[in-house]
């Protein structure tokens, strides 16, 4: 079954040549919505509610994209995929972008013919244990059996570590995250570790939230962010200026309840975020809409901001129930590493 | 006009005048479907070959096998290789490929031992022995094996304790949560002497054997022979052993903070899949087995109880061997099938083929050679274990006169 769909997933190579030609924009546009790649559930970041309504800090970039291009934050249809399904669905054009806790490595970059957009979230990976244990640093797992996802950077990270430290351990790795926390409370192995943002969210999901705790060791760098094909540069460009509007939204101050006003600001920079038209001295309008350039009508980052928000609006909706502070995802003017290249 | 019937083919019917037109021609429309059938698809090939070369190129990506050298990254949970996260992509392929094949061929004996069991109890005439085989079987058959397969997982999971508390059988072997944990037989110089043993104990049986029926043919006496050498069988080899001057060292389980070191290991979900495996397929024997019984014409029972043959003589000397005519092809595609069907391990991440190979195309990306790799090697398998089967089939073919 899993072979049929890998097999599938790999045949849509071999027919799908109008598809992948196509620019992506005119293929979102004809059909109306943006087909966006997220997990299967993970709490802050891409999540469905009993009535499959998603919500997270991914789900709320498909958002953002789908506000951009289409003028309709709601205009997105989501494609849960397992950390192994999600570079195939994305190479053979099941999904127009991925937007999945995904980091972007070297390989993912240079050997998969994707292009990640750029790093929405900065995480790193991190261990949890049953509190019950009494370890307090990951120096002493030597021996331990360590629970984890196939398909991530996640189970290449665990075997560095342990190698690094001449530590042993012994893997037990599923391709479903719900076996792994399952495995992982059944006791069949003694750790568990993901993305330390993953292990914030994960541990509300079980019963006794108090009974685990988080070591302090952070062993990798997880730049997390959105993917979209090589070779459709176009689209590329609207992936990546939605992600940075939204930044650049948040370090003018311009936000979904204040948007309406902000366009009645003299700020240039804001005036070229917004599309706003500025007075010639002869009095004709001079144009400001950075939107063409994309391919996109002048309100493409008004409809960002006012549908779905900017950076912090959004952080703060999704992850402050994981009690994960702004740290290193604060604006680089406030010590963090998001930082927007300028609108002009 | 003549009527033209299809037996009058060596005879061709005189053309009638003006002759038929080349496009009724059955001849000429055979040849003609069959050129269109293969140049379709072999357009079709073309298309696809093409339109998968264009769109690789237009992803910066290259269709070759280079990738198997790379370094994997990535652990297994339990190989019958050396194998860690230095290796190559390839050994982890192949690491994954012989995990596979321990449990296709552990399942394939343990399965057909049960499926022969169960078959020949559902023709019991004890009813409840043919109930309950019955029950067996209806209730295994109906339910979906990747359900199964997680059943058993939380069965052998959920009541084992933790390492801490692990069962222990004469302190040697430990049962847990992570797995059940064995000595590991070192063997050193000269154990070869107990394979030699135990190959001379199988070659003397097999004389044995030979002898003892043509004792019972000449004077009708029937020697027990397997209660004399099975015993033979298991002590040669450690005869052989003491005889070398026991060369022989176990490396025991040793519990170690978090796990077990030493001794050899079966993972908790080798054994779910593997338990799994055994009791669905064993249905499906049982069925392809009291089927091929009941193919076997009722004469041939009362001429064995005329002949004065207890039921178990008459079953095993005369209806099994006629009703293996009947069960062996099936069977074969019951392996075929429990081969197969062995690709759900990774629902419970047993690191078989499926897992390797998906784990290795989702590292480093190379979803089309790994697809054909899997497709080339599960193909092999299967046409392996057809050969087998074949080649089986035709002995016990031959057996018959
Ligand atoms: N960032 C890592 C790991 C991402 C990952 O898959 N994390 C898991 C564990 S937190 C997850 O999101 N699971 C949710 C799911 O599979 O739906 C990667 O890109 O390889």
């Amino acid at each position: 079954m899993k072979f049929l769909k890998l097999l599938a997933l790999t045949s849509v190579f071999g027919f799908s040549a109008a598809a992948a030609n196509a620019a992506t924009l005119d293929d979102v546009k004809a059909k109306g919505f943006v087909q966006c790649g997220v997990s299967q559930g993970l709490i802050g970041f891409s999540n469905p509610d009993d009535k499959n309504n998603w919500t997270g800090l991914d789900v709320d970039f498909c958002k953002a994209v789908a506000a951009a291009v289409l003028g309709d934050a709601t205009k997105v249809k989501y494609s849960p995929l397992s950390a192994k399904e999600r570079f195939t669905a994305l190479q053979s054009g099941a999904i127009d972008v991925l937007s999945r806790n995904s980091t972007w490595t070297m390989s993912r970059d240079t050997s998969l013919g994707l292009s990640f957009v750029g790093v929405t979230y900065y995480d790193g990976q991190g261990f949890m244990v049953p509190t019950k244990l009494g370890i307090k640093s990951a120096k002493e797992l030597n021996g331990a059996s360590v629970c984890t996802q196939t398909g991530t950077t996640t189970e290449l990270n665990l075997a560095d570590y342990f190698k690094a430290n001449k530590m042993e351990y012994k893997i037990v790795a599923f391709e479903k995250n719900e076996e792994v926390l399952k495995a992982y409370q059944e006791g069949r192995c003694d750790v568990f570790t993901t993305d330390q943002s993953g292990l914030y969210a994960e541990v509300l999901k079980f019963a006794n939230p108090a009974d685990h705790m988080v070591l302090p060791e952070i062993i990798s760098k997880e730049p997390l962010g959105p993917v979209v094909r090589q070779g459709d540069a176009q689209w590329f460009n609207i992936v990546k200026w939605t992600y940075y509007a939204t930044l650049n939204a948040e370090e003018l101050g311009v936000t979904s309840a204040n948007v309406d006003d902000m366009k009645k600001s003299a700020n240039p920079e804001i005036q070229r975020l917004l599309s706003v038209a500025v007075k010639n001295p002869d009095g004709t309008d001079a144009d400001n809409d950075f939107g063409k350039g994309l391919g996109l009508g002048p309100d493409w980052a008004y409809n960002i901001v006012k549908q779905v928000g900017n950076y912090s609006e959004i952080f703060d909706r999704n992850l402050a129930q994981l009690k994960i502070a702004r740290g290193k995802n604060a604006l680089w003017s406030a010590g963090g590493l998001q930082y927007a290249p300028p609108i002009r | 006009m003549t009527v033209n019937t299809p037996h009058s083919k060596s005879v061709p019917p005189p053309a009638p005048a003006g002759g038929v037109s080349w496009f009724y021609d059955p001849k000429i429309r055979g040849y003609a479907s069959q050129i269109i059938v293969v140049a379709l698809l072999l357009w079709g090939l073309y298309v696809i070959i093409g339109n998968t070369q264009a769109n690789l190129t237009k992803l910066n990506q290259n269709f070759g096998f280079g990738f198997l050298t790379q370094a994997a990254g990535f652990d297994l949970s339990t190989s019958l290789i050396e194998y860690s996260s230095t290796s190559t992509y390839g050994r982890a392929i192949f690491a994954g490929l012989l995990n596979t094949i321990l449990v296709a061929v552990l399942g394939i004996i343990f399965a057909t031992i049960i499926g022969f069991l169960v078959g020949v109890m559902r023709l019991s005439k004890n009813r409840v022995v043919a109930g309950a085989a019955t029950l067996y079987i209806e209730l295994i058959r109906n339910v979906p094996l990747l359900l199964q397969i997680f059943m058993w997982y939380a069965l052998v999971l959920k009541p084992l304790p933790g390492v801490k508390d692990a069962h222990s059988l004469f302190g040697i072997v430990f049962l847990s949560k992570k797995g059940i944990v064995m000595p590991h037989p070192n063997f050193g110089p000269g154990a070869w002497a107990g394979l030699l043993f135990l190959v001379a104990a199988l070659v003397g049986t097999w004389l044995f054997r030979r002898r003892a029926r043509k004792l019972q043919d000449e004077t009708g006496k029937i020697t027990p022979v397997w209660l004399i050498s099975i015993p033979i069988i298991i002590l040669s080899p450690f005869i052989g052993l003491a005889l070398a001057g026991w060369p022989l060292a176990f490396d025991y389980p040793e519990l170690k903070g978090f796990n077990f070191s030493g001794g050899m290991t079966m993972v908790p979900e080798m054994a779910a899949l593997l338990i799994a495996l055994i009791v669905y397929s064993a249905t499906f024997i049982a069925e392809t087995v009291r089927s091929g019984i009941q193919a076997v014409s009722h004469g041939q029972s009362e001429a064995s109880s005329a002949l004065g043959l207890s039921r178990g003589r008459a079953l095993r000397l005369v209806i099994i061997p006629q009703a293996m005519r009947v069960i062996i092809p099936p069977l074969a595609s019951q392996y075929l099938n429990l081969t197969k069907n062995s690709s759900l391990a990774i629902a419970v991440g047993f690191p078989d083929l499926m897992y390797a190979g998906g784990t290795v195309n989702n590292q480093s990306g190379k979803a089309i050679e790994v697809v054909f790799i899997l497709m080339v090697v599960y193909l092999s398998l299967s046409l392996f274990t057809a050969a087998f089967m074949n080649w089986f089939n035709s002995r016990m073919k031959m057996v018959e006169r």
